[in-house]
């Protein structure tokens, strides 16, 4: 059954799916804080289907990935082993991660990239249970035309990547099949 | 017979071949454009490294802009490819076709109906919008490079933010012609901190890199370097307080559309020195032209 579990669930028409997976992907991160639709895998609990989508869009055996707490499972690591073939690390060789923020643990353990190469910086998938919540964080920085605001976890600990600057991490937060991105480019400020 | 039929059921679209994966590259390559393009968005400016691959055309024919096209076309897509500013020379028509033919995509030389514009050299005159992009063709994506050859050591200056012989550079202009002579791939400091080559466009079209609506993508396939500038990004041209930069453009309106403000290439037109003048932008021009605008060697057609 499980073996079974592990082979559906990918893109229908990978090329085509893809490609709409990353331009909402793209929408999300190049405009921080707005909501885009993301869908087009459906993955094992609890991977919701934006993180599904947004790991078979992204993740292959280039990009070693960590899962953090809930999403280490069976189903996951089946499911990912046969779509995505992507190698399962701790955060500190990962350059992509998926889990709640509460599980995602200390962000200094993932690679925020180094002076010469700031590109080399791990992205996190961050799980949530909505993304309509009412907003706790003012944002500011590219991508935003005066100001937007969004749900965030931990504001303290966002700021302090901020202030890593061009150093950091890259987020994406997912729910069900929607996602919000926050580069680290982005201020982000209480409400 | 195939082809032809294929085209009477879509109508909108031209037929797609059969014989390569949609948009060309395969799902690894886009995977990994994909990704370099993500951390561009979230470092603007800054050049990220990427596999660049071989396209089926030469280096400086565009192949960074192509592959930067072909990881982000959906098959809804409507699709613009200009050549300084022109949709029918050579390099806009070769590449047009290659994504009709590969990604059976909608083309246009519209700007306001493109979702997507290849661009080499020129940003369009009429303002873009939200959920357009627009990819710029890159053929040095180092600012520093003339200045500095060894690749170690510009890295290192971006990271430092070192970029104090790039205004070394613009002042020896100032020393040598009174004024700031570079009047193309004028440099731009992005989001306050890195110094970024905006491709061979004329210095008229850097205001419009600033406050754009639309994302900006480069792509820079022989020198395997992808960047970009998400919307909304302050971008601003380098300068001195005693010598701010100004767009320039030829002090002269438009013969055909007699536009005074787009960017105007000039034409010469016989053996005794006459010449014309003639908006680069040539859907620009056109819908002008449509709209009843005349120039200056245009007014007998009114008549």
């Amino acid at each position: 059954m499980q073996a079974m579990a592990d082979l559906s669930g990918g893109f229908s028409a990978p090329s085509v799916d893809a490609a709409h997976a990353f331009r909402a992907a793209l929408e999300a991160l190049a405009r921080p804080g707005s909501v885009q639709d993301l869908r087009g895998a459906t993955p094992p609990a609890p991977l919701s289907v934006a993180a599904g989508t947004l790991l078979l869009t992204l993740a292959d055996s280039a990009t070693p990935l960590h899962l953090a707490g809930a999403a280490d499972c069976d189903a996951v690591r089946g499911w990912l082993a046969f779509h995505c073939g992507a190698p399962l690390v701790g955060p500190e060789a990962a350059m992509l991660a998926v889990g709640r923020w509460e599980d995602l643990g200390p962000l200094s353990a993932y690679p925020r990239g180094t002076p010469d190469y700031p590109d080399r910086s791990a992205t996190l998938i961050v799980e949530c249970d909505a993304l309509d919540g009412p907003a706790n964080a003012t944002l500011s920085g590219p991508g935003i035309e005066t100001r937007a605001t969004a749900p965030l976890p931990d504001l303290a600990t966002l700021a302090e990547n901020h202030a890593l600057y061009p150093l950091g991490l890259d987020f994406f937060f997912t729910a069900g099949a929607r996602v919000m991105g926050l580069p680290r480019s982005t201020r982000t400020e209480a409400l | 017979m195939t082809a032809r039929a294929t085209r009477k059921a879509r109508p909108e679209r031209p037929a797609m071949s059969e014989d390569y994966n949609f948009a060309y590259l395969d799902e690894d390559t886009k995977r990994m454009i994909r990704r370099a393009l993500l951390k561009g968005i979230a470092i603007p400016g800054y050049q990220v490294p990427f596999a660049s691959r071989e396209m089926p055309m030469p280096y400086g024919w565009g192949t960074g802009g192509v592959q930067v096209t072909a990881a982000c076309l959906v098959p809804e897509d409507r699709l613009k490819v200009i050549d300084q500013g022109a949709d029918d020379t050579t390099n806009a028509v070769s590449i047009r076709r290659f994504f009709e033919r590969t990604a059976g995509v909608a083309t246009t030389t519209r700007t306001r109906e493109a979702t997507l514009i290849q661009t080499r050299h020129r940003i369009p005159e009429e303002p873009l919008r939200e959920g357009q992009i627009l990819v710029y063709q890159v053929p040095i994506p180092e600012p520093l490079r003339f200045l500095e050859p060894r690749e170690s050591e510009t890295r290192r200056m971006h990271a430092l933010e070192d970029y104090g012989l790039m205004h070394v550079k613009l002042y020896e202009d100032i020393a040598r012609h009174g004024e700031i002579a570079t009047s193309y791939a004028y440099p731009v400091r992005v989001a306050g901190r890195h110094v970024m080559d905006p491709s061979p466009i004329p210095k008229f079209d850097n205001p419009k890199l600033s406050g754009n609506a639309a994302i900006q993508l480069f792509g820079a396939g022989r020198e395997q370097r992808i960047y970009a500038v998400p919307p909304w990004t302050q971008v601003v041209s380098l300068d001195f307080e005693d010598h701010p930069f100004t767009p320039s453009k030829a002090d002269a309106a438009c013969d055909l559309c007699g536009a005074a403000g787009s960017y105007l290439d000039e034409v010469i037109t016989d053996d005794a020195g006459s010449r014309m003048f003639v908006c680069s932008d040539t859907d620009y021009c056109t819908t002008r032209q449509a709209e009843g605008h005349r120039g200056r060697l245009n007014r007998e057609e009114v008549a």
